[in-house]
């Protein structure tokens, strides 16, 4: 087990730049997971933890070693594919014991150890079976097996469960959360899926156009997104956006959003006094607007345009003004198109960025503490 | 920072694809390159040095060349299209995924393995004066005596002849190619264009010929370009009554010993290849397409 | 099934079965040749049938003068062929199938334009380079010229070979502790061995079956094609029918193993891309 660490790494591929210049610490034991649209860098990344790519320039450690010359083979990690990569002309056993056998392992062992991981895995009655004779969760469970057995320092997925149909990764994520929490190893997970890195992640590093643009842990990345792309990327529905423009009156401050007025919370004041004047944009999640049907002081009005009944929740598209946002509500009583209903924001939740570039205006600290943004 | 094993493993990896292909580059240019320009040398220069065109003019007035050269252009006229046209309706009928249409294609892709001199033979023991032709003829009370198919009187017959052996043996490496073709385009475009209201023949007319435009090309440049050599089919069935191009540059080096003129048979054949293949390659350009 | 179903269906299957006679029949036809008494080939009235089953006409191929020998010569200029062939050209195909590289696309079409260059015309200029290089009349030179026939099918054969070995595996085995060799033997070669095979049976068939380069290349140590050509001026019928046969057999059981890789070597057009 080791920490790794990355300074200023760049990968190009011809003129394109898949990762630029990325400093990253991933500390011992840490289950990290880069997230991000594809080709946003994030499997470059990792394969240049790998070694499978040559980072054009900068630094890779693990556990303190320069690893940037090194082949994979020397690296001390051990990777679980997005297709699994199982050896189709060896067994199960074989191929879990493969990486043993290049380190020449006595026999014994290697048939003990292979046998362990196997039943960590539950595979174990599978072991003189060839891939072809596997169901596509059985050999998932296989690469995962032979990179455990490698007791690696590093272990690192590159998208494991993305072939899996989805009640099987369900049940894999799980399993994965449990073998990391046995295990320890440090780990490196790369997904596209936010759910993966939401439930998985010790800490998440989204990934956009290679680099990192934000790393925190999973519910402050879901509730204090650092940009706009992030708050647009998690969360399903993501993040509404509104444009406002910032307006003083008397001792308060005011963000006017088309014809409508929204009150800000008294911690925003200071912060907002500042840009009197100028247009931010404000995000508000789906299930942080409450729905009233009757008229109530101060909420916003709005007519239902599409409302879909999701079990656990309803989920309505609603235009307020000029704007349309997404709703979720209970999912009673179900609520017809054209309807017109109330809104308010949760104060609280409201969050603020940037309009020229994006970025997330600091969260003010509420007086109960409740921890700062990086 | 000097030597550091990241620039090294950087720079072989970066290397690795140049030097696995350098061994095929390298022999290609010895085995290609040198015995060009010998042809080339052979051809236009006498033993001593000088430039000369006598060979060139030698193999122009031989009472052979006009013949062998009609006797070329003339079988690969008949032969080409023949063949074209046969191994696209072969290969249509297979791609149509009949019951035992994977038999049926092994089947009528046996030939590419046999050799032009075996194939000769082959279609030699049916049309020689005893031979299976003859005899099958006798046996149905068409002829009382044997046809002479393969004589010097009668050229017609062995062209004939020759057109079918070849037929038999080379329609294979077409039809392989166009099938090879057929399998790249996706079915979607065919039950699109079906969706869309086109009958069968509009369906092939308006998407496979047009998709399978490249196969075709290929297909009719490599045919043109072998049949361009055509050799031990002529020789094994009529020995040298029907002179062609390529028999001849064997016979000049065989019988007479004179390299250079057989030089010249081979850079005329060479030239006429590449003329064909670059008139293909330019007049039958494909569309933007890819399947 | 309709009538019309019934009917089209007999129609297809007519066609099938013609095309298919057309192909096997000639086949027959040398075969039952190549075993019909030796006398029996010159009798007129002829019949199509033999009257029986003989070896005299095959015993007679193979004693005639020349024929074991070259018969041996053709399999080791085949096997030197097929050695230096894959030697040259497996490392080619790999390098197209794994690696983006800057000419990739020009060697492939290259490749591809070689295939259609007529090699064996080459032999004649080759007479004096070979002559110099002492290589005239001896089964090497002439297993050069099959090698360079061979090679663009080697190398688009063995290019589509590994192309369906995929590439994750070999860096499955590079995280596992092999190097970049190692992946290869461990990993992609057992996986790509059955193609592989089949790219050296091809490679056979092409040697095997050469006439005109060998011929012209050779005066002593005669292929079998060549030898049975050279022959053909003074050889009677049965010789003929004989050597005829013989050479298709091994070609066919090559072809018969080898089928399923046909499409690799003959496929891929010259104007894509």
């Amino acid at each position: 087990m080791a920490e790794i660490r990355l300074e200023q790494v760049r990968k190009t591929f011809g003129r394109v730049v898949a990762v630029r210049d990325v400093d990253l610490t991933i500390e011992d034991g840490e289950f990290l997971v880069l997230l991000g649209p594809s080709g946003c860098g994030k499997t470059t990344t990792l394969r240049c933890i790998a070694g499978l790519e040559r980072a054009n320039r900068g630094r890779i450690f693990i556990g303190r070693r320069d690893v940037t010359g090194l082949p994979p083979a020397r690296r001390g990690i051990a990777m679980v594919f997005q297709s699994y990569a199982v050896f189709p002309h060896m067994t199960v056993a074989q191929n879990i014991g493969f990486g043993l056998r290049m380190r020449h392992v006595p026999r014994r062992q290697i048939q003990k150890e292979v046998e362990e991981a196997a039943e960590l895995l539950r595979i174990d009655e599978l072991l003189q079976r060839y891939p072809a004779q596997l169901s596509g969760g059985q050999r998932q469970r296989v690469a995962v097996a032979r990179a455990i057995v490698m007791k690696p320092q590093v272990l690192l997925m590159d998208e494991p469960l993305s072939n899996l149909d989805a009640l099987l990764r369900l049940q894999m994520r799980a399993e994965l959360k449990r073998l990391h929490r046995e295990v320890g190893t440090t780990t490196v997970y790369v997904t596209h899926d936010q759910v993966e890195a939401l439930s998985l992640g010790d800490r998440i590093a989204v990934m956009m156009d290679g680099t990192i643009v934000q790393l925190d842990h999973p519910s402050l990345v879901y509730d204090r997104p650092a940009s706009t792309f992030v708050a647009g990327f998690i969360g399903t529905p993501p993040m509404n956006f509104l444009e406002a423009t910032v307006a003083a009156r008397d001792e308060s401050v005011e963000l006017v959003v088309g014809e409508f007025t929204l009150l800000v919370p008294a911690l925003w004041r200071d912060q907002l006094k500042a840009r009197t004047g100028q247009t931010v944009i404000v995000g508000i999640r789906a299930e942080n607007i409450t729905v009233h049907h009757g008229p109530v002081p101060g909420s916003l009005a709005a007519t239902v345009l599409v409302s879909e009944p999701l079990g656990s929740q309803q989920l309505l598209t609603v235009q307020v003004g000029q704007d349309v946002l997404k709703v979720a509500t209970a999912p009673e009583p179900l609520l017809a198109a054209g309807q017109t209903v109330g809104l308010t924001l949760v104060g609280q939740k409201l969050r603020l960025f940037d309009k020229e570039t994006g970025k997330a205006l600091p969260v003010p600290a509420p007086p109960p503490s409740e921890g700062g943004t990086q | 920072m000097p030597r550091t094993p990241a620039l090294r493993s950087l720079a072989s990896e970066k290397a690795l694809p140049y030097w696995l292909i350098l061994p095929t580059i390298a022999y290609v240019a010895v085995f290609f390159l040198v015995p060009v320009v010998q042809a080339l040398l052979l051809a236009f220069r006498t033993q001593d040095g000088q430039w000369t065109t006598r060979f060139l003019v030698r193999m122009v007035q031989d009472i052979q060349f006009v013949s062998a050269l009609r006797f070329t252009l003339l079988l690969l006229a008949i032969i080409v299209p023949l063949q074209l046209v046969t191994a696209l309706f072969i290969a249509l009928l297979v791609n149509t995924r009949f019951r035992g249409s994977r038999t049926f294609l092994y089947i009528c892709a046996i030939p590419l393995g046999i050799s032009d001199l075996a194939a000769g033979l082959i279609w030699f023991s049916l049309f020689t004066q005893h031979g299976y032709i003859n005899s099958f003829l006798y046996g149905l009370g068409i002829i009382e005596r044997p046809i002479f198919f393969l004589s010097a009187q009668n050229t017609g017959w062995v062209l004939g002849s020759i057109v079918l052996a070849e037929h038999w043996r080379a329609t294979a490496i077409v039809l392989v190619i166009l099938v090879a073709g057929l399998q790249m385009i996706s079915r979607d475009y065919l039950e699109a264009a079906e969706v869309f209201g086109a009958r069968s023949w509009q369906r092939l007319w308006h998407v496979t010929l047009p998709l399978l435009k490249p196969s075709l090309q290929s297909a009719l440049i490599i045919r043109t370009i072998l049949a361009l050599q055509m050799f031990a089919v002529v020789v094994a069935m009529g020995g040298r009554m029907v002179p062609v191009l390529a028999g001849e540059a064997y016979y000049w080096y065989y019988l007479y010993r004179n390299t250079n003129v057989a030089s010249a048979y081979a850079l005329l054949l060479m030239v006429i290849s590449a003329l064909l293949a670059w008139g293909y390659l330019r007049f039958l350009r494909p569309r933007e397409v890819r399947p | 099934m309709t009538f019309r179903q019934l009917q089209r269906r007999f129609l297809l299957y007519m066609v099938v079965v013609v095309i298919a006679l057309w192909v096997l029949v000639p086949l027959a036809l040398i075969a039952l040749a190549a075993f019909t008494p030796r006398l029996e080939l010159y009798q007129w009235p002829r019949p199509v049938l033999p009257s029986g089953f003989s070896t005299a006409t095959m015993s007679f191929f193979l004693r005639s003068y020349g024929t074991l020998t070259s018969l041996r010569n053709s399999a080791l200029v085949a096997l030197l062929t097929l050695g230096m062939t894959l030697a040259v050209g497996a490392p080619a195909g790999y390098a197209v199938a794994r690696y983006v590289f800057r000419g990739r696309e020009a060697f492939r079409i290259g490749i591809l334009m070689t295939r259609m260059f007529p090699t064996s015309l080459l032999a004649i200029p080759l007479i004096v380079t070979f002559i110099r290089w002492q290589l005239y009349d001896t089964l090497i030179g002439v297993a050069f010229i099959h090698t360079a026939m061979a090679l663009p099918f080697a190398v688009l054969i063995t290019s589509g070979i590994f192309s369906g070995v995929p590439k994750e595996l070999e860096e499955a085995a590079m995280t596992l502790g092999c190097s970049r060799l190692g992946a290869f033997v461990r990993v992609a070669l057992p996986l790509a061995l059955p193609g592989l095979a089949a790219a050296a049976m091809f490679t056979f068939v092409i040697s095997w079956n050469e006439v005109f380069a060998s011929a012209i290349l050779t005066v002593r140590n005669r292929t079998l094609p060549a030898q049975v050509l050279t022959s053909l001026e003074v050889a009677p019928l049965d010789f003929r029918f004989a050597g005829g046969f013989f050479m298709i057999i091994p070609a066919l059981i090559f072809m018969a193993l080898a089928r399923r890789y046909l499409f690799q070597m003959w496929g891929g057009a010259i104007s894509e891309r």
